[in-house]
């Protein structure tokens, strides 16, 4: 294959190139993609806590605040905001950053980043939101390290389980809010289901908005993932952890698109977990984001099906699909990809080898709109041009490749350097750009936001 | 010295350097007293990049050269937008600020001066000047950096050096301790930048040309539309330059700065009456007041270097800019500056005289006057100088006389 070929690999499917990448490019990208479909590329360096550990932190510190709060209640006139200056920022916002930072150092280790990129499609299809409170920014590293990581090379009905019972997701969607009507603990104390957790469960994370389902399908999930929530006593030996709180479920058998659920306790949402996770809807569902996100806004069809086709053949092995996809003819086809405000910002710190605070990674992510583990909605982040090729976008871009410019850790001269990077793929316009700019960091700066290294 | 003769494109270090004009020689015989005065007690020494390579004959026009108005045709500054320097040279018209400095001693401009480079990359251009070595990519430490590293401790102040930007410049890297600061809400994005962008895509990318000249736009109408770009600019430049003197300025504070302001490179459309690059020169000459201004406590004991890259054809291209080129000038301004004079052994506009026919002839080596301020200043031996902070310049010897 040609270096062409390498630079789409690189973009398309992986993390964008170092500088020696390119050159040192195998001849089959896809044996190479293929390749790092492996357990190995799973593993993570570092000792970022587990939910159980976060969990702990996260509630030692709001037990702290809250002293500290009532020792100066009589000087509150500051009001909470200069409460938070003086104390620092609380555990949530420093557990965020240190998995920002595991985050930027992964970035740089990966070698094409394919895992990484599955993990990060993954985990915004699950997507939890951060801003939904310090308990769901404090987790949603761990999150992503416990619900998505470890299955992305294994079943989505798998996934599908971890993901659900994670106390993050379980938080985020409010299912620990949820209580079964005719539950014990619905009945004495009069609070009833909150249908957030199973509408989403079924429109984004498995059979898809067009997926068939009615109101009624939504309160029996609703009511089936009664009691689905996680120990909340720091004292206990699996507090984080998911529990199964039989006071709060709602009793009595459901039915949900067709089925009927008998089942007593957690084995009901575990049963309609794998049958919704086996449904044709949920395949065709998950090909067409999957294609939509690594290869055009609007997928050859011919793809979408054919990557539908492997799901259900697998029985949802999501390696299976991942290798479909970069074994697919059609996924390599075409150049319509316009990246998002994250790949960007990853492919811009390889490709200029350069060592950033995470502080200033969240800052140039808040800026571009897509900050690490906190979309708008539960739906994720879209990853469409119409989202981010906006005017706006575009200028911001710029201002934060100027910044990331001036950390390049580059020594070659920026015309050697785009070759690298660029290798076949650099266009005349862009290498004479480069070549004129009045300075190694404007050559840079023009690099970073030139079209071939701002669409894949 | 306008000899009209074809100078060879080698430095004569050894040679004298003479005043261009009568109205210089009469400056310089004003100068009370020749003998080397002992340096300042706590001098402060701030270096100012232009990176883009600034066109040394729009900033400091010879409007006194036979050949000067035929070269630059409509381009030319006629006498009465300059504002006179010498008789012989003139200041551009953008910077009143800087010759009311100039009036008073203050700042002594260099013509003619370029580093050791002779192509026309910036890059290695940016590196050599950085560098101080005969060529680029031959070290991985700054000249300014080693003279820090020279300097008796105790006299270099605490912190070390000081980099105005987000990272070292070639110039502040080496040994020596090195601090970083940049003003809040400082946008590193150049105009210039922008404009070069937008070009990029109008050739290769429809979609998004059209999305980042919208996105200029709405830019534009928050920012206060047309004047918005030059005041921005002038902001931003005076911003980081008040900053920095500040910081020099502090007891306790760095001694040694250095800082750079982009967006020289004026391929089209220079403006060196009212466009592109009087902006820019306005912009300096606020960053230079606000300096000044900064520094006012310690002006006696203060030195700003102002040095670019290289210079640009002598000729007006064809989309009435200029394109890289040789010779240049460098500023020396500060109260310690024998100022109010032009420095120049002036080769000439003759297109005999031009170095490969297109460029001002180099006729003053950069690092000559560098040396010179480097010794006299802060004090640093002429062996150290030669052996440590420019390894390379065999046979440079600095200039006597810059600083009082």
């Amino acid at each position: 294959m040609t270096a062409d070929a390498a630079f789409v690999a690189y973009h398309r499917f992986g993390l964008g190139p170092r500088p020696d990448d390119m050159e040192r490019a195998p001849a089959d990208m896809r044996a190479a993609l293929v390749a790092e479909l492996a357990p190995a590329a799973l593993r993570l360096a570092g000792d970022l806590p587990d939910s159980r550990a976060a969990y702990g932190t996260l509630r030692d510190d709001q037990m702290a605040r809250a002293e500290r709060r009532a020792e100066a209640a009589p000087a509150m006139a500051e009001g909470a905001a200069g409460m938070a200056m003086k104390n620092g920022p609380s555990a949530a916002h420093r557990l965020y950053r240190a998995e920002l930072a595991a985050r930027l150092d992964r970035v740089g280790r990966a070698q094409i980043g394919f895992v990484d990129r599955l993990v990060m499609f993954w985990a915004n299809h699950f997507a939890v939101q951060a801003s939904k409170g310090e308990l769901v920014r404090g987790l949603a590293g761990a999150f992503e390290r416990e619900a998505i990581r470890p299955h992305v090379l294994g079943r989505f009905s798998d996934m599908l389980l971890a993901a659900t019972t994670h106390p993050a997701m379980l938080v985020s969607l409010d299912n620990v809010l949820s209580v079964g009507p005719a539950s014990p603990a619905g009945r004495r104390r009069d609070r009833g289901l909150n249908e957030n957790h199973a509408r989403e469960l079924l429109e984004l994370h498995t059979v898809g908005g067009d997926g068939g389902y009615t109101q009624d399908d939504v309160v029996a999930l609703a009511k089936i993932l009664t009691g689905w929530s996680f120990v909340r006593d720091v004292e206990a030996e699996d507090a984080g952890r998911f529990v199964f709180e039989a006071r709060a479920h709602e009793p009595g058998t459901q039915t949900v698109l067709g089925r009927r659920y008998a089942q007593e306790g957690r084995d009901q949402g575990e049963a309609v977990l794998r049958d919704l996770a086996g449904r044709p809807e949920t395949a065709r569902h998950i090909a067409l984001k999957f294609a939509r996100a690594f290869v055009a806004d609007d997928p050859p069809a011919g793809l979408v099906e054919r990557l539908a086709g492997r799901f259900t053949d697998t029985g949802g092995d999501l390696a299976s699909l991942a290798r479909a996809l970069v074994e697919d003819e059609e996924a390599w086809t075409g150049r319509d990809k316009f990246k998002t405000p994250q790949l960007f910002i990853w492919s811009a710190l390889r490709a200029l080898d350069a060592e950033v605070e995470p502080q200033m990674v969240i800052g140039a992510l808040q800026a571009l709109g897509q900050p690490l583990w906190d979309p708008p909605s539960p739906e994720g982040f879209h990853d469409d041009r119409a989202t981010w090729l906006a005017p706006d976008a575009i200028t911001t871009r710029l201002e934060i490749a100027e910044r990331l410019a001036g950390r390049a850790a580059i020594a070659d001269e920026p015309a050697d350097w785009a070759q690298a990077i660029f290798g076949a793929t650099l266009s005349a316009d862009t290498a004479t750009a480069i070549a004129r700019a009045e300075s190694e960091r404007q050559a840079f700066v023009l690099a970073l936001m030139s079209p071939e290294f701002q669409r894949s | 010295m306008t000899d009209g003769t074809a100078h060879p494109p080698l430095f004569r270090p050894s040679r004298r350097l003479v005043l261009a004009s009568l109205g210089g020689l009469a400056a310089w015989a004003q100068i009370p007293g020749h003998a080397r005065a002992a340096t300042p007690a706590d001098p402060r020494f701030l270096l100012v990049i232009l990176r883009g390579a600034l066109d040394g004959l729009a900033a400091v026009p010879p409007i006194g050269d036979p050949d000067y108005g035929a070269l630059r045709g409509a381009g030319a500054l006629r006498a009465d937008e300059v504002l006179p320097l010498d008789g012989f040279f003139a200041l551009n018209g953008a910077m009143p600020r800087l010759h009311a400095r100039y009036s008073a001693g203050e700042a002594l401009f260099v013509h003619a001066a370029a580093t050791a480079y002779r192509d026309r990359s910036h890059f290695d251009g940016q590196d050599v000047l950085e560098s101080g070595m005969g060529g680029p990519r031959l070290s991985a430490s700054g000249w300014l950096n080693r003279a820090v590293a020279a300097l008796p401790v105790a006299e270099r102040a605490a912190p070390g050096g000081l980099a105005v930007s987000p990272t070292v410049p070639l110039v502040m890297r080496g040994t020596a301790p090195v601090l970083t600061w940049t003003p809040p809400g400082y946008k590193p994005a150049g105009a210039d930048t922008a404009a070069r962008l937008l070009d990029l895509y109008r050739h290769s990318d429809p979609e998004l040309a059209d999305a980042f000249a919208r996105g200029q736009e709405v830019d534009a109408l928050a920012g206060g539309m047309e004047k918005g770009r030059g005041a921005d600019l002038a902001a931003n430049f005076r911003r980081v330059a008040e900053g920095a003197a500040r910081l020099l300025a502090e007891d306790g504070g760095p001694r040694i700065a250095a800082l750079s302001f982009d967006g020289w490179d004026t391929h089209a459309n220079e403006g060196a009456e009212d466009g592109r690059l009087a902006k820019l020169l306005g912009a300096l000459d606020q960053a230079l007041d606000g300096i000044a201004g900064g520094l006012s406590p310690v002006w006696r004991q203060t030195v700003v270097v102002v040095v670019t890259e290289f210079g640009r054809t002598a000729r007006i291209n064809g989309t009435e800019g200029t394109d890289h080129g040789t010779a240049t000038t460098a500023l020396l301004f500060g109260g310690a500056v024998r100022g109010g004079r032009v420095l120049a052994d002036w080769p000439g506009l003759a297109t005999a005289a031009l170095y490969q026919g297109r460029d001002l002839a180099p006729t003053t080596d950069l690092r000559a006057v560098l040396m010179g301020v480097l010794r006299d200043h802060l004090g640093l031996d002429a062996r150290t100088l030669a052996t440590r902070v420019f390894p390379d310049a065999i046979g440079v010897r600095p200039i006597d006389g810059l600083v009082a």
